[in-house]
């Protein structure tokens, strides 16, 4: 569905500072994939993912969508078909908004904006049957701003808002990496959920090698701008920490030395 | 009773240039963008008004095409900053001294009296011979005030008001649900530069001239108003009650000149006034706020943040 050719990003190009970041990706995501993504820092996870969004132009190489070639194509259309939710709660959400300000937003992702009044009436209802489902108590707080509910409630409601249309491809940066553990995983328990139900295709990105083994259905580790490893099928499912650590040293000539990822 | 006198002078005034500060809170407060613009679009708006009824141009529409104008500037700062990615505070300073050059060329000379031509204030005056000038004056400011509230009221429940209050909010998320954040930007300050420059035109057909000039220090009495109204109104409540005490904020600023002036303030020092005052309004929440901060040290507060998500 979305296929990424030798595309290559370098960050400050040209100064002392010039970091190569990805190095002649090859990736090509199906649909109905859900892929994690593990790496140490700087191997470009998230770099990845702000390409396929479009947050900066890919440097060289071409990414497709259904055939079509969308590698010049701003964020904002791009955004017609991602669901996006971001490392820092902060940003998926605008704190001086209501709850259902924010979702009215989310509902009108990839359709004309226009002199229609922001929210309808239809709308409210659906949105207390979505925010009921994330169990928090946010349906009965429709008109609250933002800015009041907790790391986790927003990263919650971000969630929501970025399935609230139907995305082809749902984008998750380390979602869960600023909360603290007993959220994390409640919010980690929703987006299995929310991806199962809707059958979704999702590129989540994570510190987590347990959370990476025990989600979806496809598994890539990133090294140095590279995909090392792309495990799937059958093989994802029998994958062991133990073997992937191992996997990771033959792949990448180093050994595992991220205190986060092996502890978590 | 002078003062008393004075007062009622200034509501007048506060009333007219209170849609200026509307224009303003635009940008400074829903986009979070400090434009700069303002100065020159006041002007801009002023001349143009003027120049068009010496001509024998009905005034009411002549403010329409202040209007129009002043849409133009704020479209042209917009289009510097989004576009060719010049900083916010410059891009606005770039059209306010361009503009400059421009108010005087479309003026002709450095200042106008407008006597013995049809201005909206002779025109409402010739329906209500009644009033006095400053009530008709008034009487023009309320209705233009009423009619620009409901408008923003309107505009900002919208989708693409909406989209607009969400940029000033936070753009990244803004630009990932699919809102094309320049075009955002753009449209905002378009139409609140397009409101400075009604007000422009309104005020130099109330007051009788234009003047190349009368831009300068515009913008802060517009944050002058602002803020006061803030300050005095509180912020926590619905839009059109923050619009209200826009209104309201630019009434009590025109006040605090007359009273000051009153007092025996000169006139030439009124800018060092304006500054003074929006430094102060500006502080007021930041002394607060060290000042409840020092108590707490004494009495921990209880306070937990945000709630748990479970």
């Amino acid at each position: 569905m979305i296929k990424l050719e030798n595309v290559c990003k370098t960050f400050n190009i040209n100064t002392i500072n010039e970091k190569k970041a990805l190095n002649n990706i090859n990736l090509s995501i199906e649909s109905g994939d859900f892929i994690t993504v593990i790496g140490g820092n700087g191997a470009g996870k998230s770099t990845l993912l702000n390409l396929i969004a479009g947050v900066y132009p890919c440097e060289s190489g071409a990414i497709t969508l259904d055939g079509s070639d969308i590698t010049t194509e701003p964020e904002y259309k791009r955004a017609k078909f991602l669901g996006r939710v971001f490392q820092d709660p902060m940003m998926g959400t605008a704190a001086d908004m209501g709850i259902e300000e924010n979702l009215a937003m989310a509902f009108r992702r990839g359709k004309k904006r226009g002199l229609h009044w922001g929210i309808s009436h239809e709308e409210r209802t659906l949105y207390k049957e979505k925010l009921k489902t994330l169990d928090l108590g946010l349906e009965t707080r429709l008109s609250s701003k933002v800015g009041l509910l907790s790391g986790g409630q927003r990263q919650a409601l971000t969630l929501l808002m970025a399935t609230l249309q139907r995305p082809k491809l749902l984008l998750l940066d380390e979602h869960t990496a600023a909360l603290d553990p007993k959220t994390a995983k409640k919010v980690l328990e929703l987006t299995d959920s929310i991806v199962k139900r809707d059958s979704l295709t999702t590129l989540m990105v994570t510190h987590n090698m347990k959370d990476a083994i025990r989600m979806g259905n496809r598994l890539i580790m990133m090294h140095e701008g590279r995909i090392i490893l792309d495990i799937k099928g059958k093989d994802k499912e029998n994958l062991q920490i133990k073997e992937l650590l191992d996997m990771f040293e033959s792949a990448s000539g180093n050994t595992m030395d991220n205190d986060r990822m092996l502890l978590s | 009773m002078a003062i008393f006198q004075a007062i009622q002078d200034a509501a007048a005034q506060g009333i007219i240039w209170d849609v200026m500060a509307l224009g303003l809170y635009i940008t400074f407060k829903i986009l979070n963008f400090a434009d700069l613009t303002v100065d020159g679009s006041f002007a801009t708006g002023g001349v143009v008004s003027a120049i068009l009824i010496t001509k024998g141009m009905d005034p009411f529409l002549s403010l329409l095409i202040s209007l129009a104008a002043g849409m133009i500037c704020g479209f042209i700062t917009g289009f510097l900053h989004t576009k060719l990615e010049i900083p916010e505070i410059l891009a606005g300073i770039l059209t306010m001294l361009a503009l400059y050059s421009i108010n005087v060329r479309i003026l002709g000379q450095p200042n106008m009296a407008l006597l013995g031509v049809s201005t909206v204030l002779t025109s409402v005056s010739s329906i209500f011979p009644a009033l006095s000038l400053k009530a008709v004056s008034a009487l023009i400011g309320l209705i233009a005030t009423i009619l620009v509230i409901t408008f923003l009221y309107w505009f900002f429940g919208t989708e693409i008001g909406c989209s607009i209050r969400a940029t000033g909010n936070n753009e990244y998320m803004v630009r990932a649900l699919g809102v094309n954040t320049d075009k955002t930007k753009i449209l905002a300050l378009t139409l609140s530069n397009g409101l400075v420059a009604l007000s422009g035109g309104m005020v130099a057909q109330t007051q009788g001239y234009a003047d190349v000039g009368m831009g300068i220090g515009t913008i802060m009495i517009g944050l002058a108003s602002i803020i006061i109204g803030e300050v005095i109104m509180g912020k926590r409540f619905s839009f059109a009650y923050k619009l209200a005490s826009v209104v309201f904020g630019s009434i009590i600023y025109r006040c605090i000149i007359a009273l000051v002036l009153q007092l025996g303030l000169d006139s030439k020092d009124l800018k060092l006034l304006t500054s003074i005052i929006v430094a102060a309004a500006l502080s007021v929440s930041v002394i607060k706020k060290k000042f409840n901060s020092k108590r707490s040290n004494h009495a921990p507060t209880t306070n937990k943040g945000g709630e748990a998500v479970d």
